[in-house]
């Protein structure tokens, strides 16, 4: 104990789980968009995004591309992030605290520690805590989520398969996610810690899930959102947002389709709305089929 | 509008909806959502939550909401906004996207993002004038601040200056108009929602 007694609740303090988790709280009902430039990056600012995730190349390209997919260069991030008053997020590889470190360095809003670049360790995710810039998560399940959320994540995302256009995924770990948190909350308190046990999750982190009826953050969804009935989908299966990755640069008009996608995440319970915003939009990006992908060109498959 | 207990609105175009809406049940009011005309045609008093004001703006224009929103407030209803709900009662803002359109009714200048990126984002605790017991637990997040006001606006909350840091308007009301940089509703303590709602009932009367 030290003499003189220090009255922290007077003094600001940063970095707290709760600035963390409140800044995803803002994020809610909103869409966020990736980009790969700042003239992209204002696009999505114009349609109305609430964030902008800053990476050199959009999901299906690095599909297409292969090789190791790392953290974006730091003049591209600052560039975007200079052209928008809007948050900017950029993905760090998972395990590699140090890209983590050098996005913190450089201001960014969110830090995405995302299966869509090459794990950098396939073991071990980064220590979330020991950041100041929170931390958004992907995640296929409950127990996955938990585990996420135990590292320091202060956001959990749907880890559907980037770069495919196709939603299935998503949805399979959206309604994983919420029927998992439906059937905690029908367990006796004693069960809790056989839950825990199975979940591979602090049994805190599950009885608090199981009190709350929800994750004690905001939960999005991501992967394979092409189209606003897409989104709307998600956000009617419980996702509080949506990240939309290629979905919106590899389409055929971006600019009308990011504010049509913007419109029915908002509108989601409104068929007519969702009708007005997808007509005429243009060439929604190409797809791929997830089953055809082998497994090594899942990328859930990557983090644990 | 009603001659029974007033409704309040929570603008649902995008943001921290769900948490004005518990913060606002936990102060004894009756809230609820509202997207469209019609629905805010039928409340008494409006929340504008925190969220994106960009996002917020662009949305209440493609929807048809800025104009009554505003002819709302030019004749009088309660409005409280925090963070992004701020800014859209400001009369002037900057730092702002270019044409961003707010609703206004607070003769303030706000500026957006003043306080930093989400890495300053921080927590204080605030004197709020007004309110009965301990300070008020602040949570700023990538918030605004007041740069200047009129002079009908009354200042209900300062940050106080820290090193070297000049002291920064952080809550404002004039007439039935509340705002605040911070957000309440992340704190599980209700008073200034509380305020509100005192407000809001006393303009019903």
């Amino acid at each position: 104990m030290s003499t003189t007694p220090v009255n922290t609740a007077d003094q600001p303090q940063i970095g707290t789980a709760r600035v963390k988790r409140g800044m995803a709280e803002q994020l809610k009902g909103g869409v966020i968009m990736d980009v790969v430039n700042a003239e992209q990056a204002k696009i999505a600012e114009d349609a109305g995004a609430v964030a902008v995730m800053a990476l050199e190349r959009v999901p299906a390209d690095i599909r297409k591309d292969g090789g190791v997919a790392r953290m974006s260069d730091p003049d591209m991030i600052d560039g975007i992030i200079s052209a928008v008053s809007i948050p900017v997020m950029a993905k760090s590889r998972i395990g590699h605290f140090v890209e983590a470190q050098v996005l913190q360095a450089l201001g960014v809003d969110y830090i995405d520690e995302s299966e869509v670049l090459t794990p950098a360790d396939e073991v071990n995710h980064s220590d979330k805590w020991a950041f100041t810039t929170p931390f958004v998560c992907g995640a296929t399940n409950l127990g996955e989520a938990l585990r996420r959320i135990a590292e320091g994540a202060a956001m959990i995302r749907s880890k559907g398969e980037a770069g495919t256009g196709n939603v299935v995924e998503a949805v399979r770990h959206m309604r994983q996610i919420n029927g998992d948190i439906r059937r905690l909350a029908t367990l006796d308190e004693n069960e809790l810690y056989v839950a825990a046990k199975n979940l591979q999750a602090p049994y805190e982190l599950v009885k608090e899930v199981a009190q709350l009826g929800k994750l004690p953050v905001v939960l999005f969804s991501a992967g394979g959102v092409a189209t606003p009935a897409d989104a709307a989908l998600m956000m009617q299966l419980g996702a509080e947002g949506v990240f939309v990755g290629s979905g919106i640069f590899k389409s055929g008009d971006p600019a009308k389709r990011a504010a049509a996608v913007v419109k029915a995440t908002t509108f989601f319970d409104d068929p007519k709305v969702i009708a007005d915003v997808s007509r005429g939009l243009g060439e929604a990006m190409v797809g791929i089929n997830c089953d055809t992908l082998p497994e090594s060109e899942r990328y859930a498959n990557r983090g644990w | 509008m009603s001659s029974s207990t007033p409704v309040i609105g929570v603008l649902a175009l995008q943001g921290d909806v769900r948490e004005h809406l518990v913060a606002l049940a936990e102060a004894d009011a009756l809230a609820r959502p509202v997207r469209r005309p019609e629905e805010l045609a039928e409340v008494d008093a409006l929340v504008i939550p925190g969220g994106e004001s960009t996002t917020m703006s662009n949305l209440a224009l493609a929807f048809g909401m800025m104009t009554p929103l505003r002819e709302r407030v030019a004749a009088g209803m309660p409005v409280y906004g925090s963070c992004a709900g701020m800014i859209m009662l400001a009369e002037k803002i900057l730092d702002g996207r270019e044409d961003q359109q707010t609703v206004g009714g607070i003769d303030m200048t706000v500026r957006r993002n003043a306080f930093g990126r989400q890495n300053e984002s921080f927590e204080s605790a605030i004197e709020f004038k007004g309110l009965q017991g301990d300070p008020v637990h602040g949570v700023f997040i990538r918030a605004p601040w007041v740069e200047s006001v009129g002079a009908g606006v009354e200042v209900l909350a300062e940050l106080p200056a820290a090193d070297g840091a000049e002291s920064r308007i952080v809550a404002v009301r004039q007439g039935n108009l509340l705002a605040t940089s911070f957000h309440p509703e992340l704190t599980g303590d209700h008073r200034v929602h509380a305020y509100f709602v005192q407000l809001v009932a006393a303009a019903a009367r």
